[in-house]
């Protein structure tokens, strides 16, 4: 019999760790797991240990000598030119032992999920250890090693032929999967993240579209510095609806990237918990209304790991498992565990108080200037 | 940066006996809006712009089969003499010509014969290339006063953080005793260079001038 959701985990997810203080922790992938066993929305029998992906399996998106480079990086075998010509060790991305192990398993776990799905064990899977969308076919960015949602999505197409709508909610572009599906008509991706007039990696423009065959597949919403939940809201609704009914997909990937909340010190975007409970609620109503269900989730940034991405994170599983994100206190057991880490103290709720958002000025100019955006870019999910 | 990096080599030419009908054909076929009109030798002889010809042209509204108009020589209306350049001149001063001439195109002569051209378009897109917006990378635009050695000071936080520069700008502020630095750098992380500079007493700009509650 088919099971509803799967969550897929393994403490090795946490060997992926750049260096102490390195903004992206993997930590994240735990705090989420274990505020939702004592959630007791997570229990043993949701749980999904992942295989590791095999080096074939990776280069379906990547090349083969980058994949060798990785390797020899992480055996302290790569010279310095050479790694920066694979966008590795830089300050982004430094080298660290073993790094092509801890990579291989994060697509590992991802790969495990479209295998489920496929041979119909489960309908809707997380793999919050996975994400890493800044990912190209040569060159290690972004915090991004490899880039398994491209990969799984190249792997998920090979054994079967089913359209694949991929949004990508983190605040930075999705730009290495676009790049791996831009002239692909039966994978469209969908970016909606801060403008890269500012923050990195800079393209994400809504003139985007995808070349060749792909053309008309790809779509980007480039949001103002500082939107805040109601202009996030409205765009992100209003376009994936837009984009599902012009590609009525077969099934959906998201990419649920936790850094536009205002406390994330890496972007300029301003949501709070409301925004991040409603991005896998209109998920999963677009996976059952096209899809049959099919949905895998993935994680990507979020880099206050204590005050937002568990929670985040956490609610993208309670909607998969229950069907609506979690209200109310967090559980006890989990504050008095992690707070003595955290170095701010950890919110007691599910949901943001309203002190939480700061003063936005030109507010009025930002949600206008957004909804201008979403007028542009809906002109080409219709048919004229 | 001289104009001959940039200058486009495959120029389309007609010759003065050319008909309008053949130029507004060529500037279809090739989607461009001038064409330079040269002898057998390729010295410059006039340029006639898309406007030109369709000024020419019978208006759309006639109902007439009047259209030997166009079996006129080019150059009956053709601009004579022709602004042109050097490919030995500079990009920028290029930009200037373009701004107080108010025209779009510039064919490039040496020795008195044709030998490419520069458009608005080429030289937008090579300001595209100097503001580093088709690199990945982020933008962090600082306020600087108007002094020697700032410049290198700031540029030092980069260099500290072992990040990258994919380009620089400087340009002038209201206040004059300012200028604004645009710095794009190749990190998805940005925050250590970012505190860096706020320490060091420097004002960035939108949308790094609001620090609450992002710190």
């Amino acid at each position: 019999m088919t099971k509803k959701a799967g969550f897929i985990y393994t403490p090795d997810f946490l060997n992926y760790q750049f260096s102490a203080d390195h903004p992206f922790n993997h930590k994240r992938v735990l705090l989420t797991k274990e505020l939702l066993e004592e959630q007791t929305t997570l229990i043993t029998e949701d749980l999904i240990t992942p295989r590791i992906a095999a080096d074939e399996e990776i280069a379906l998106f990547h090349d083969a000598s980058y994949i060798e480079a990785v390797k020899r990086a992480g055996n302290g075998d790569l010279k310095e030119d050479r790694a920066q010509e694979y966008g590795l060790g830089t300050e982004d991305t430094p080298i660290f032992s073993n790094m092509h192990q801890a990579s291989a398993q994060l697509v590992g776990g991802t790969l495990t999920a479209v295998d489920k799905i496929l041979n119909g064990d489960y309908k809707k899977i997380a793999n919050i250890g996975g994400g890493l969308h800044h990912g190209f076919q040569r060159k290690a960015s972004g915090f991004c090693i490899y880039n398994d949602c491209a990969i799984a999505i190249k792997y998920l197409r090979k054994q079967d032929d089913l359209k694949v709508l991929y949004v990508d909610t983190d605040a930075h572009h999705g730009d290495g999967v676009q790049s791996g599906f831009y002239d692909d008509p039966n994978v469209c991706t969908f970016s909606i993240h801060e403008t890269g007039r500012y923050l990195f990696p800079g393209t994400g423009n809504v003139s985007e579209r995808g070349i060749k065959s792909g053309h008309g597949y790809s779509f980007n919403l480039p949001i103002d510095a500082f939107t805040e939940d109601e202009s996030f809201l409205e765009l992100y609704e209003t376009a994936l609806r837009k984009i599902a009914a012009f590609f009525k997909p077969d099934i959906i990937v998201t990419q649920n990237g936790a850094d536009s909340h205002c406390l994330d010190p890496l972007t300029h975007l301003c949501g709070t918990m409301k925004s991040f409970e409603k991005i896998p609620v209109i998920a999963a109503e677009i996976a059952d209304t096209y899809c049959d269900g099919r949905w895998l989730a993935v994680g990507g940034g979020g880099y206050d790991m204590w005050r937002v991405v568990p929670r985040a994170w956490g609610q993208v599983w309670n909607v998969m498992k229950t069907g609506a994100p979690c209200k109310g206190p967090l559980p006890e057991t989990w504050l008095e565990k992690w707070q003595k880490e955290s170095p701010a103290p950890l919110p007691v709720s599910w949901q943001d108080g309203a002190d939480i958002q700061p003063n936005i000025p030109r507010k009025a100019e930002i949600t206008e200037k957004n909804k201008l955006l979403l007028e542009d870019m809906l002109k080409y999910t219709a048919i004229i | 940066m001289l104009v001959e990096e940039l200058m486009n080599r495959n120029m389309i030419t007609l010759p003065p006996t050319a008909t309008i009908n053949e130029a507004l054909q060529l500037l279809e076929k090739h989607k461009i809006r001038h064409i330079t009109i040269v002898d057998d030798d390729m010295e410059i002889l006039g340029i006639v712009s898309d406007r030109d010809v369709r000024d020419a042209s019978p208006s759309t509204f006639l109902d007439t089969s009047d259209f030997h108009i166009l079996n006129k020589e080019i150059q009956t209306i053709m601009t004579s003499p022709v602004i042109t350049i050097h490919p030995m001149d500079f990009v920028e001063e290029i930009a200037y010509i373009f701004y107080d001439k108010e025209i779009a195109c510039l064919p490039v002569v040496s020795r008195n014969k044709l030998v490419g051209v520069v458009t608005e378009k080429d030289m937008l897109y090579k300001l595209i290339q100097l503001t580093g917006t088709h690199e990945q990378s982020s933008l962090i635009e600082v306020k600087v006063p108007d002094k020697p050695g700032e410049l290198p000071r700031v540029a030092a936080v980069f260099g500290n953080h072992n990040v990258n520069i994919v380009s620089v700008l400087l340009y002038p502020y209201k206040d004059p005793d300012y200028k604004i630095l645009v710095f794009r750098v190749k990190t998805l992380n940005p925050m250590p260079i970012i505190n860096d500079l706020r320490e060091a007493g420097y004002t960035l700009l939108w949308p790094n001038n609001i620090m609450e509650p992002k710190k």
